[in-house]
């Protein structure tokens, strides 16, 4: 199988190694990687702030990146979710772009989602011997509804041992631009995400999605604390 | 900036790290989720019940125009009075003049938003009318000179101790008394208020149109009282609150009750047609009802902002929202706080003066998936943005910065810019916009696409 890897711009300017555990455990399940480096961003952060024209400009080259008939894996649910949902808005009375956004809509698929109900992997080989707390990212919870396949995933992985935090449903705190136009709010909900997490003891926080990740992340470094964040791809990648 | 705009973020600032006001919010959301989780339980599918109470919003608002004109007839025909008020000073002329009219002196009131809406109890003061609260929670806000909290739990924000100590100072209550001692002192003291005053006002949770009735929905019996000892009922209703009839009831009251409280009923619910007729003893002479428009056909207007009007008010969205707990009801600076003012606020109030509401949220949808009647808030509040942004709200410096980053965007070469360049301009421009508790993270020296064009 051939897929096309869509890495969420975050990921490819502030954590390409994750987008490289993607490709890994890609090739590892048989499929075969197929990126297209002219690929930027989704524009999720310009739809969210309510910039539309911004929006379908991206969308527009976004299609024109992707235009095969099949799967695009994304390590985001947030990516994955905002243009699988919200691109058809975009072209609204225009058919041809939406037939485009409807193709989009059916291929683009989450990675967890991908490996445990596309091609059916749960068990990757996979060592990571640390105690983890999974953080469900908003997007991927109550847009995406995903719940059980990360988890899935992490309960084949050797030596991990998962401990749910408390409130484990409550928003990060990132929200793309919510993070930096609301700060004392934001920080204020990552401060209480983070305390639950370590509450639990555990070494690493991990998610499917890199942007709460690195919310959380730079409010653990500044306030340097006892607990490190994990891509979902990097666990899954260890081995 | 709005001026609206710059305080919320000041008072935001200052209530987020209040430990003491996340330690109360706590422990009264955490009391509430238990009841509703309780609620949930009795219902053998509550999801099912949604998608009925959502439909059926809907499709009043599909019929709103015939269903109130109805209702105008029926409520007409039982002998009430009927007005429309378009705006908020539409409400207080109309209902000002009843007062004058019936040399009203004391006024009770329940628990109702849109007398907030048109803050009734500032102008019965101005117009010398004493206006007293009821309801044990607006009773307390009352007291203390404030204004409700939340829309459900007005004095969300007290402690016991804030309200004993309260009641000690206005009332020479013994202090440390208990909340029933409290409570008991008040429902003495507004017994005699229940008999003196002339006027009653109430809102309505819900008018039933075949039948020209109002319904409220309560735990105190206050209402009851409210609308039916004083010589006359003012009802403040809401166009929206229209349902086509009573049967609904069996529907709307539980679910109501299940997302607002967690109750499996309300304890009282009474539905009044009529003033008092001539074969009956008690009841109100005449029954006055202002159907108040204030805003709600600017969203009734727009195809998508419409649903917003299928609220049904239970406060379920606030008390699930991680930012209402964390900012509080007060700083919203608006009758209606949490995710559901922040969706409508801007149309009622504004959207130059109120938009930020719009964008003071993660998007994290838990209000969505607690609404009893299934409102998309995350969806129409970027609605809200979008409209902000069309009609020219959007920060000039914004507006640039959302332009260069899609050009950025649009092409690759910026994005392939060495990362440690990428990382000095940002900290150069970005180091102070997370605040000082978090730190921007670095970027990577060279970003994925280059790493697999140069491997791969
Ligand atoms: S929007 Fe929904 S959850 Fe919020 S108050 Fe209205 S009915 Fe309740």
């Amino acid at each position: 199988m051939i897929i096309d890897l869509f890495i969420p711009c975050y990921i490819d300017q502030l954590y390409p190694q994750t987008g490289w555990n993607v490709v890994k455990i890609l090739e590892k399940v048989g499929v075969t990687v197929n990126y297209n480096p002219q690929q930027t961003c989704c524009g999720q952060p310009t739809f969210n702030s309510g910039f539309w024209k911004q929006s379908r400009e991206l969308a527009v080259k976004f299609i024109k990146d992707f235009p095969h008939d099949r799967p695009i894996v994304v390590p985001s649910a947030s990516c994955g979710g905002y243009v699988k949902k919200h691109y058809i808005k975009l072209f609204e009375g225009d058919a041809a772009m939406q037939s485009e956004c409807d193709r989009l809509a059916r291929n683009i698929i989450e990675l967890s989602d991908f490996l445990v109900n596309q091609v059916k992997v749960l068990e990757l080989g996979a060592s990571f011997p640390h105690k983890i707390t999974y953080h469900d990212s908003c997007s991927s919870l109550r847009e995406y509804k995903l719940k059980n396949e990360p988890r899935q995933l992490l309960a084949n992985v050797q030596g991990l041992e998962l401990v749910e935090m408390e409130e484990n449903t409550t928003c990060c705190g990132f929200g793309g631009t919510f993070m930096v136009k609301y700060v004392p709010i934001s920080t204020a909900m990552t401060q209480q995400k983070v305390e639950n997490a370590l509450r639990t003891g555990a070494e690493y926080i991990v998610s499917t999605d890199s942007s709460c990740l690195m919310n959380m992340q730079s409010f653990i470094d500044k306030q340097n604390l006892p607990i490190k964040t994990a891509h979902l791809a990097d666990v899954l990648a260890s081995f | 900036m709005s001026k609206q705009s710059h305080q919320f973020l000041n008072d935001a600032q200052r209530v987020a790290f209040d430990l003491e006001h996340r330690r109360k919010i706590k422990f009264n959301i955490g009391k509430y989720d238990l009841a509703v989780e309780k609620g949930r339980e009795r219902y053998s599918h509550q999801p099912l019940a949604k998608q009925r109470a959502a439909f059926l919003k809907r499709r009043v608002l599909n019929r709103l125009p015939e269903l109130l004109e109805e209702l105008e007839n029926n409520l007409v025909r039982n002998g009430a009075e009927v007005h429309w008020a378009q705006t908020d000073a539409d409400v207080l002329k109309i209902i000002g003049e009843v007062a004058r009219r019936e040399q009203v002196k004391c006024v009770v009131k329940s628990k109702s938003m849109t007398t907030e809406e048109v803050e009734l109890n500032h102008f019965f003061e101005s117009m010398n009318v004493e206006p007293l609260e009821t309801d044990l929670g607006e009773f307390i806000v009352q007291v203390a000179g404030e204004k409700p909290y939340h829309i459900v739990t007005p004095a969300m924000h007290k402690s016991k101790e804030d309200i004993d100590a309260l009641f000690h100072q206005k009332f020479k209550t013994p202090s440390g008394s208990t909340p029933q001692e409290l409570t008991a002192w008040v429902r003495n003291f507004l017994r005699q208020k229940f008999v003196t005053s002339e006027m009653g006002v109430t809102g309505a949770n819900f008018l039933v149109a075949d039948t020209g009735s109002v319904c409220l929905t309560e735990n105190e019996g206050n209402a009851l009282l409210t609308a039916s000892l004083p010589r006359i009922h003012v009802v403040i209703a809401a166009i929206e609150k229209v349902i086509p009839s009573a049967k609904y009831l069996g529907l709307m009251w539980p679910l109501l009750s299940a997302l607002g409280t967690g109750q499996q009923m309300t304890v009282y619910n009474s539905i009044f047609s009529s003033p008092r007729k001539p074969c009956e003893s008690d009841g109100p002479e005449k029954m006055i009802v202002i159907l108040m428009d204030n805003g709600r056909t600017n969203l009734y207007a727009d195809h998508h902002l419409y649903e917003a009007l299928s609220c049904i008010r239970c406060g379920a969205c606030l008390n699930a929202c991680p930012v209402y707990k964390n900012v509080g009801g007060y700083t919203y600076g608006a009758t209606y706080s949490g995710p559901i003012g922040s969706l409508i606020t801007p149309h009622f109030k504004g959207m130059q003066a109120f938009k930020h509401l719009s964008f003071a949220s993660s998007l994290c949808g838990k209000c969505a998936e607690v609404c009893p009647v299934q409102i998309p808030i995350p969806d129409l509040l970027l609605e809200n943005r979008r409209k902000s942004v069309e009609s020219g709200c959007a920060p000039v410096g914004e507006t640039i910065m959302f332009n260069m980053a899609t050009l950025v965007m649009k092409r690759r070469a910026l994005f392939n810019m060495n990362g440690n360049l990428k990382t000095m301009v940002s900290g150069l421009t970005m180091s102070k916009m997370l605040g000082n508790q978090k730190k921007f993270p670095k970027f990577a020296a060279k970003s994925f696409s280059v790493q697999w064009n140069n491997k791969r």
